[in-house]
């Protein structure tokens, strides 16, 4: 079904076919029940859809229509991390069904229940026990109406192929003709506590690979992107952009009127709104000089590190574990600079206004906190907003925000008609905000028998992720402490672990050489934590460690855990004058039970070649607020020619309940080739962009 | 100034009179409604947005309309014959090459061009040929996977 289709409630219902089952969605009840749930950290909330909140209706979660069609509804979203196959999987498990039987209805505020935003590698181990519980929740509530309609103990029946069987009287219906019975609004009302879901032993649809039901659409080019919605009489905005972040609007001294196109100014915002996108840029393009800008803040990329490190208010925390000799005191500092996500499809929205009522169709992680922000902005109440966030071109963290959501709804507002914002990519590149910069500064001290005896790790600016050490130091202690950062920054896919990742197993190297151990064996000696110790084994075996190398080449490893998963890469570097080539990474990565093999593998590929781009060369180059690189052909990524030979081997702990993998396979990347190419050069490297 | 302009888009002819100098691209998601060809950067540097002209790879972003005149111009639109896809388009389907799927329309126009051109390419020339397309979730090893599976299976066509 279309996303144009479930522009209502009512427009979605019909579009189902007639199904009794909805009837209770109110999201407010939701964004209560979650915030209990979210308050309770790893606790046991989905397991048995016990929330702590209110009662939670499967009916919110399960719409079975008297068709029999299946549909599962989640405020996660889509944008190509997997999300939707997972859900898919996750509902088929418990109801017994093909996923092919399965339609998965992402985030439509209207419709679906704020399960919170995407990010963090939440879905696998948040939203997807929720799911199960919803699902078979359905599953028993079937059962039950079966149940008492031929007046049969539960126990007796069994559920096949969307129908409930008794095998004794030879008796069948379906689901959906259970689930239109007088009773089905009753038994889908509530999702009992400690409801059962299949033990992962006997998994048939989880734990096998699958893949997004709307394939189809994808190679067709027919899956409408939030830049491909299209409304009756849809305009297209553009909004005029300071020339250096951190300047405003002084003044628009535009008097030359451009036919069809329509100005919208108001204070320190304008934009246009004009019947072709080409127009619209031409217009803002004609509009730029009548404009006046204050001045922009004065700084550099050049002084990035230096302006951190003195911004930090109290001053830098230094070590609280002097070294006593003989141990040898090691001190270093890393750096890491500003990147940008840039997702192939640029922040867009379509915006449209009935009277006070606002619909806005866009891409983002966070739709429900979008919603609020555009609430705020306009101020109207959150209801009188219905947002849809079709599956999207890719994200990494940097859609969290509104701003051009918001954006559309003004030039909407004003235009009086549904106007789309298609953020150019000199947008993206500036005006979104950025990975944080981070100065790292990583002090230990080295006994005579090699062990690490104390371990001081400031990161600042960057932030607290993937900060603790995961080595067994009998004295350790990691902190954040913010600075001014000259730049707007936010999440970016792992946040700060890899920065911390990167500084943290870079110094684990350089202490390796200094106790003149192996790196392998030195992390190995110091690693207590079973997990990291088995991923970690695993890459250098399958990588075979220790293995001669061709002349000029040298090999580097890495490990780290993060957000319940664990990961190691093993990376095979040779430098030939100033080229440097990655021939070969291995990386062995765990986060429990697997459910998505396909997309999880999908995952830690594409993370391995993601990382090399922050890796060699991604780094926003800014001067007094202008971004000097704002484009592809600036600003380094990832290419088909980049490819190294990429093993990945996934380690699946059946006996583990399943963390997310959408950010720890990209942490470990940066470091090894680091460290192997510091092997090469015998001078140890501790910035990002690596340059040899 | 709007200029009456006429090509040959998936096998049909169209004629239109718009401003010469607007994108392709911008006529065929906003005059055409076909939103298959999808825009990534404006800079022709990432190639979400490629079409066959005459055959030819072309990135639709900066190829002003008025050069496509007297042109036959392909989109992924145009590939699959009714419910048939064209062997790259099942290429990818059964590969599942693709994450967020942005990158993929132009992929599959890339590989369709390539293939025309050399039916049987190596790994080299694959990453070669393809290398001025972007994929942000970096899903390249099942791009490549995609594109030998369509080698095999006639996606010369």
């Amino acid at each position: 079904m279309t996303t144009l289709l479930r522009s209502t409630r009512r427009g979605f219902l019909q579009g189902l076919g007639a199904g009794l089952l909805i009837t209770i969605t109110d999201t407010r009840l939701f964004a209560q029940a979650e915030s209990g749930f979210q308050g309770r950290r790893g606790g046991r909330a989905g397991r048995g859809g016990a929330f702590g909140g209110a009662p939670v209706p499967i009916s919110a979660r399960i719409h079975i229509a008297h068709d029999g069609a299946v549909t599962v509804l989640s405020g996660k979203v889509e944008c190509g991390q997997g999300a939707r196959a997972e859900i898919g999987q996750a509902a088929a498990e418990e109801l017994r069904l093909h996923p092919d039987q399965i339609t998965v209805l992402l985030c439509d505020t209207t419709l679906c229940p704020n399960d919170g935003g995407t990010f963090g590698s939440q879905t696998t181990p948040r939203t997807i026990p929720v799911i199960r519980a919803a699902a078979a929740a359905a599953r028993l509530a079937l059962l039950e109406l079966a149940s008492r309609a031929w007046s049969v103990p539960a126990a007796e029946l069994d559920t096949h192929d969307g129908k409930v069987l008794h095998a004794a009287s030879h008796r069948e219906t379906s689901f959906g003709d259970l689930a239109a019975s007088d009773q089905a609004a009753q038994a889908f009302s509530q999702i009992p506590r400690n409801v059962t879901v299949t033990p992962v032993k006997d998994w048939k649809v989880m734990g096998a690979p699958a893949f997004r039901h709307d394939q189809r659409d994808m190679v067709t080019g027919r899956h409408a992107f939030p830049t491909d919605i299209t409304r009756p009489g849809m305009l297209y905005g553009k909004i005029l952009r300071p020339p250096a972040l951190g300047s405003t609007l002084t003044s628009l001294d535009a008097t030359t009127p451009i036919d069809g196109v329509t100005l919208v100014h108001d204070n320190d915002f304008a934009g246009v709104v004009a019947p072709t996108s080409f127009a619209a840029d031409n217009a803002i393009a004609a509009l730029a000089p009548a404009a006046k800008w204050s001045a922009p803040p004065t700084n550099s990329s050049e002084t990035l590190a230096a302006d951190l490190r003195a911004s930090v208010r109290g001053g830098v925390p230094t070590n609280p574990f002097p070294a006593h000799a003989p141990d040898k005191l090691f001190q270093q500092s890393y750096f890491t600079p500003y990147i940008q996500h840039a997702p192939l499809e640029p922040r867009t929205a379509v915006a449209e206004w009935a009277g006070s009522k606002l619909t806005v169709w866009t891409a983002t992680q966070n739709p429900f906190s979008v919603r609020s922000e555009l609430a705020r902005a306009f101020s109207i109440p959150e209801d009188d907003i219905h947002l849809i966030v079709p599956d999207f071109g890719g994200a990494f963290g940097g859609k969290h925000t509104g701003e051009c959501a918001i954006e559309a709804a003004r030039l909407a507002k004003a235009a009086g008609k549904p106007v789309i914002l298609r953020w150019s990519r000199a947008e993206e590149f500036t005006f979104a905000y950025f990975r944080p910069a981070a100065v790292i500064d990583v002090s230990a001290a080295l006994t005579p028998a090699r062990k690490i005896a104390s371990w001081f790790f400031v990161n600042i600016n960057s932030g607290n992720s993937g900060i603790d050490s995961p080595y067994a130091i009998p004295s350790k202690r990691s902190q954040y402490v913010t600075s001014a950062p000259p730049l707007r920054h936010g999440s970016y896919r792992g946040l700060a672990a890899t920065a911390n990742n990167f500084a943290r197993e870079c110094a684990m190297n350089e202490l390796a050489a200094l106790a003149s151990a192996d790196p392998l064996d030195f992390r190995l000696k110091h690693l207590d934590d079973s997990r990291l110790r088995d991923v970690l084994q695993a890459a250098a075996d399958k990588f075979n460690w220790g293995q001669k190398l061709p002349e000029g080449h040298a090999a580097g490893l890495a490990c780290g855990t993060e957000k319940g998963s664990y990961v190691a890469a093993c990376a095979e570097v040779s430098l030939d004058k100033n080229t440097i080539t990655v021939h070969r990474v291995v990386q062995t990565f765990e986060c429990g039970a697997i459910v998505n093999p396909l997309g999880l593998t999908q995952q830690v590929q594409g993370a391995i070649t993601q990382g090399l781009g922050p890796t060699f060369w991604e780094q926003i180059r800014f001067t007094n607020g202008h971004i000097e690189n704002a484009a592809f052909a600036k600003y380094r990524v990832p290419r088909f020619s980049d490819l190294p030979q990429i093993d990945v081997h996934l380690l699946d702990r059946k006996d583990i309940p399943s963390a997310g993998a959408g950010e720890t396979p990209l942490i470990c990347i940066a470091p090894a080739i680091t460290n192997a190419l510091t092997a090469l050069t015998h001078t140890p490297l501790r910035a990002l962009p690596l340059h040899v | 100034m709007n200029q009456q302009i006429s090509f040959t888009l998936n096998g049909k002819p169209h004629s239109l009179a718009t401003d010469p100098d607007r994108p392709l691209i911008g006529v065929l998601r906003e005059d055409l409604g076909l939103h298959g060809t999808r825009f990534g950067c404006g800079e022709a540097q990432c190639a979400a947005c490629t079409v066959l002209v005459n055959g030819e790879r072309t990135y639709s972003c900066r190829m002003a309309v008025s050069e496509a005149d007297g042109q036959h111009i392909q989109t992924i639109e145009g590939l699959a014959t009714g419910e048939k896809l064209h062997p790259v388009q099942q290429a990818f389907l059964d590969e599942g090459a693709y994450q967020c799927g942005y990158c993929t329309s132009g992929m599959i126009m890339g590989a369709v061009a390539l293939l025309a051109d050399n039916p049987h390419p190596t790994d080299d020339q694959i990453i070669q040929f393809m290398n001025r397309h972007l994929c942000r979730c970096c899903g390249y090893v099942k791009i490549i996977a995609a594109i030998k599976r369509a080698a095999a299976t006639g996606g010369a066509q």
